[in-house]
């Protein structure tokens, strides 16, 4: 591996595990205001559509500063995504509806912005599941077929977020705008298929 | 699905952080971009994005004071410490953000204030600052306190009846409602000035009451929580608490209640009517598109793994005393 390569992984492990460690454990500890369900299910949805976002500008940010190394941290990012999806759904599980499976179940057909947001997890955690790359090569051609869906998933998530608030939409529009550019960016892929 | 309110609202009085200490952990995890991008269009009207590590230092906090009041009877609940109270709040004319409010209140001017009590009545009248405290005799109330985005508290207020003071100025005949209004002072209030940080509401903000809710005894001017006047997060000088009604209902900073014949228009009901009625009384069977209304989270202390969900219980516990008044009335249809 070469050194920039390997010093950007580090960089991206820690960050992303520091940040999501210290918010569970001042949650805990009751130390992140007088609501930390609230509080880390805004800081992990967040965290994973910065990370999403993240994840696909690499190839775009590859190809306009001619840093080829770059792309091989691709798939750390998009994992990170992942897991802090992961712990979001979690949290909404145990921490807002404390496992009462009933309701968890009642909250994702009843409410719009809910369905969205599991449409996009379940996405991810396929993506997630098919990124080793053993299964990639098994996968051949359809592996790329099922990792386009990450582009709907990144649209859902976005979509998930803008339902979510109750009014002021101007955060979720802003992210909006950023999700089409980097979906504008590819349209030639869009269009091709 | 067992859910105990007992275990619930008994929970030790662990670890309560100081509103200081949180403000500067968020503040830190702000600084590292992660908390969205409201983090980084910095809420305070002041902030420029140079200001990101200095946002929070020159202000000094507001000065509250304490009151003389009678003591209120106790509630077989635990209360939300005070901390939580004061730092979890909706108050959307300083930001949508629950920790927006005690950021960026603190320098609320709340005396000089006029309070005028008008309409439908024989005398009308206008308080200032000092009557506002000093007019009736200060009670407590430890009331439930259930906002609509499904989590809770319990309060100790100090206020007087509402009914009180509407008995002084004499309502006419035609007064079937009562209008009230919040301060609207764009200078002050940066939601206000900015469509952006207010959420998108149309200020000033107003709310309404039948005369009959109006005059209920659970129907609270409140100016102090915790034995001292209300901080302007939570309303300073002056607000409502309908403890049976969404929170919403209880409007704060109020400068103007009016006695009118017909309904008022009241703000969440204009943005969103088929999400917020007029009569907005807490209700487990009736379903907010956004939130399931059978059950809440009580927020005491205690940290992520509080087990403090509970069910929500019809006009939110107060149904003895104000079921009647909706005797006749479809509360599906008039949520
Ligand atoms: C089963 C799947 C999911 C569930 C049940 C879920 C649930 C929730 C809930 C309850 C909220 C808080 C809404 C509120 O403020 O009241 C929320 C917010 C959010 N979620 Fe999800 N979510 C899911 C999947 C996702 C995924 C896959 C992403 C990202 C790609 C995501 C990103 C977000 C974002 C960005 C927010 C807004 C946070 C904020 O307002 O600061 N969610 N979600």
């Amino acid at each position: 591996m070469r050194r920039d390569t390997l010093t950007l992984k580090v960089l991206i492990h820690a960050i992303s595990l520091t940040l999501l460690i210290n918010v569970y454990y001042m949650a805990i500890t009751d130390q992140l205001g007088a609501d930390p369900v609230e509080y880390v299910l805004h800081f992990t949805g967040i965290g994973a559509l910065n990370l999403l976002i993240l994840s696909l500008a690499v190839t775009p940010l590859t190809k306009y500063i001619k840093k080829p190394f770059l792309m091989q941290n691709r798939r750390l990012v998009g994992l990170y995504a992942f897991l802090y999806a992961l712990c979001h759904v979690l949290s909404f599980w145990a921490f807002e509806i404390q496992f009462n499976l009933a309701l968890f179940f009642e909250e994702i057909i009843e409410r719009p912005y809910i369905t969205v947001g599991m449409v996009a997890f379940i996405i991810l955690v396929l993506l997630a599941i098919t990124s080793w790359s053993v299964v990639k090569k098994r996968m051949g051609r359809r592996w790329q077929k099922l990792h386009n869906w990450v582009y709907l998933a990144i649209l859902l998530g976005g979509i998930h977020f803008y339902w979510s608030v109750k009014a002021s939409v101007t955060e979720p529009v802003i992210y909006g705008v950023i999700i089409t550019l980097l979906l504008f960016l590819r349209k030639r892929k869009f269009l091709h298929s | 699905m067992k859910k105990s309110i007992g275990s619930a609202v008994n929970l030790p009085e662990c670890s309560v952080t100081d509103e200081s200490v949180y403000l500067a952990r968020r503040t830190m995890l702000k600084q590292l971009g992660f908390v969205g991008a409201t983090g980084l269009l910095a809420t305070s009207s002041q902030a420029s994005p140079l200001d990101w590590f200095s946002s929070n230092k020159d202000k000094t906090p507001f000065k509250t004071t304490p009151l003389t009041f009678n003591k209120g009877s106790p509630l077989d609940e635990t209360l939300t410490p005070e901390a939580k109270v004061t730092s979890h709040n909706n108050f959307y004319e300083f930001g949508t953000s629950k920790s927006d409010p005690v950021e960026n209140a603190q320098q609320l001017q709340v005396n000089p204030w006029q309070l005028r009590i008008e309409g439908e009545c024989e005398n009308p009248i206008t308080l200032d600052y000092d009557q506002l405290l000093s007019m009736f005799t200060l009670q407590e109330r430890i009331y439930r306190f259930r906002c609509v985005e499904a989590w809770s508290m319990v309060i100790p207020w100090i206020g007087f009846p509402l009914a009180d003071l509407l008995k002084k100025v004499q309502p006419t005949s035609k007064a079937k409602f009562v209008a009230f209004q919040t301060l609207y002072d764009p200078k002050q209030m940066p939601g206000q000035a900015s469509r952006r940080i207010g959420g998108g509401i149309d200020y000033p903000y107003v709310e309404g009451l039948r005369i009959d809710e109006a005059v209920n005894d659970l129907t609270l001017l409140s100016v102090g929580l915790y034995g001292k006047t209300l901080p302007p997060q939570n309303g300073a000088p002056i607000r409502l608490v309908v403890p049976w009604k969404y929170g919403f209902k209880s409007i704060k900073s109020i400068v103007s209640i009016r006695l009118v014949e017909k309904m008022p228009p009241t703000t969440w009901n204009i943005l969103a009517p088929n999400e917020y009625g007029f009569y907005a009384n807490v209700n487990p069977n009736v379903d907010h598109p956004r939130w399931s209304q059978a059950s809440e989270r009580r927020l005491t202390s205690g940290g992520l793994f509080a087990r403090n969900r509970i069910d929500t219980l019809p006009f939110n516990g107060y149904g003895e005393q104000v079921a009647e008044l909706y005797r006749n009335m479809n509360l599906t249809k008039h949520f």
